[in-house]
């Protein structure tokens, strides 16, 4: 077990196994979004009240459930990082950030598509919509604080205390369907009771979760495999990589 | 197949413009996603092995035994 953490601090045994998932994961990653896409869009009945727009929810759910996730991913690491000084916990933290805005911005975009046909309007300054927007910019400031940075151990630092700052804004998002009257609909699907939503609709959305969170993990991993690379360019583990895939 | 036509799938009654750009737009950024990581990891590797190379011609073409 513990051999298992300390193998995790180094980079070229990070590099190496994220290299293994990466094969497995990403082409069965692609299937499953391809073919959670086509289930959604071409075999599903429309539904009864919202008709044919509500297909949005297959990429606006699990785009919003992923990005919310990832921040937990992004904001643990920034802890990890500050509190053990683990360098690693700072490439996880840095990997994250991009994704978990595109993420972000795909929720925010569908949902306002979505809310033309169903509410009449593309935007409303609604409990939900407003948390996920800060949500988007929280990931943006990450990114962006760390730019801003020349010492980049510095910068390690400010963007792990903005994450963890900012995870006050994630039971707001949770909540924000129970607590304030509000235009989007709480969640359909839930870890306790019935679910409100018909079997031939949770299948597909279920799969199109699974697959964000996939694509989410590819995503990191492969950040990361970039990151490592460019911070660890001196040492000999990545010239050896570089002597040999370099060429190409 | 739900949808009986290419027409009906195309217009989904009217929703067609809504789904359709929220679907293009998804695929458009999760594309972008799983690119930049690779050219960003190639480009690395390449610049490294460019380095790699003159630090060897640099070496060969200097004092034989030096290195």
């Amino acid at each position: 077990m513990w051999t298992f953490f300390h193998k995790l601090g180094s980079p070229p045994w990070l590099y190496a196994i994220a290299g293994v998932v990466l094969r497995w994961l990403l082409p069965i990653t692609l299937i499953a979004l391809v073919g959670g896409m086509i289930w959604g869009v071409l075999f599903t009945a429309p539904d009864f009240r919202q008709g044919n727009s509500y297909r949005i929810i297959y990429v606006h759910v699990p785009a919003a459930v992923v990005a919310l996730a990832g921040y937990y991913v992004m904001a643990i690491a920034g802890a990890v990082s500050l509190i053990w000084r683990i360098k690693m916990a700072d490439v996880v933290m840095k990997a994250a950030a991009p994704v978990g805005a595109a993420l972000a911005f795909i929720a925010l975009f569908t949902g306002a598509v979505w809310g033309k046909p169903t509410w009449g309007t593309w935007w409303v300054w609604d409990a939900r919509i407003t948390s996920m927007l800060i949500l988007l910019f929280l990931y943006l400031g990450v990114i962006a604080l760390y730019e801003a940075f020349d010492n980049k151990e510095a910068a390690g630092k400010a963007c792990a205390v903005l994450s963890l700052v900012g995870m006050v804004n994630i039971p707001i998002i949770y909540k924000s369907v129970d607590w304030w009257y509000s235009l989007h609909q709480p969640a359909s699907i839930k870890f306790t009771g019935e679910s409100t939503i018909d079997p031939s609709m949770l299948y597909p959305l279920l799969l199109m979760i699974a697959a964000f969170y996939a694509l989410f993990t590819c995503c990191l991993l492969m950040n990361m495999r970039a990151e490592l690379l460019q911070r660890e360019s001196r040492t000999q583990w990545v010239k050896k990589i570089a002597a040999k895939e370099g060429k190409r | 197949m739900y949808f009986d036509s290419f027409q009906a799938l195309l217009t989904m009654n009217g929703h067609g413009i809504y789904v359709w750009p929220a679907y293009l737009v998804t695929i458009v950024v999760i594309t972008a996603l799983l690119i930049a990581p690779m050219r960003r990891r190639s480009r690395v590797l390449r610049q490294l092995a460019g380095e790699l190379k003159r630090a060897q011609s640099a070496s060969d073409s200097g004092a034989k035994g030096e290195r």
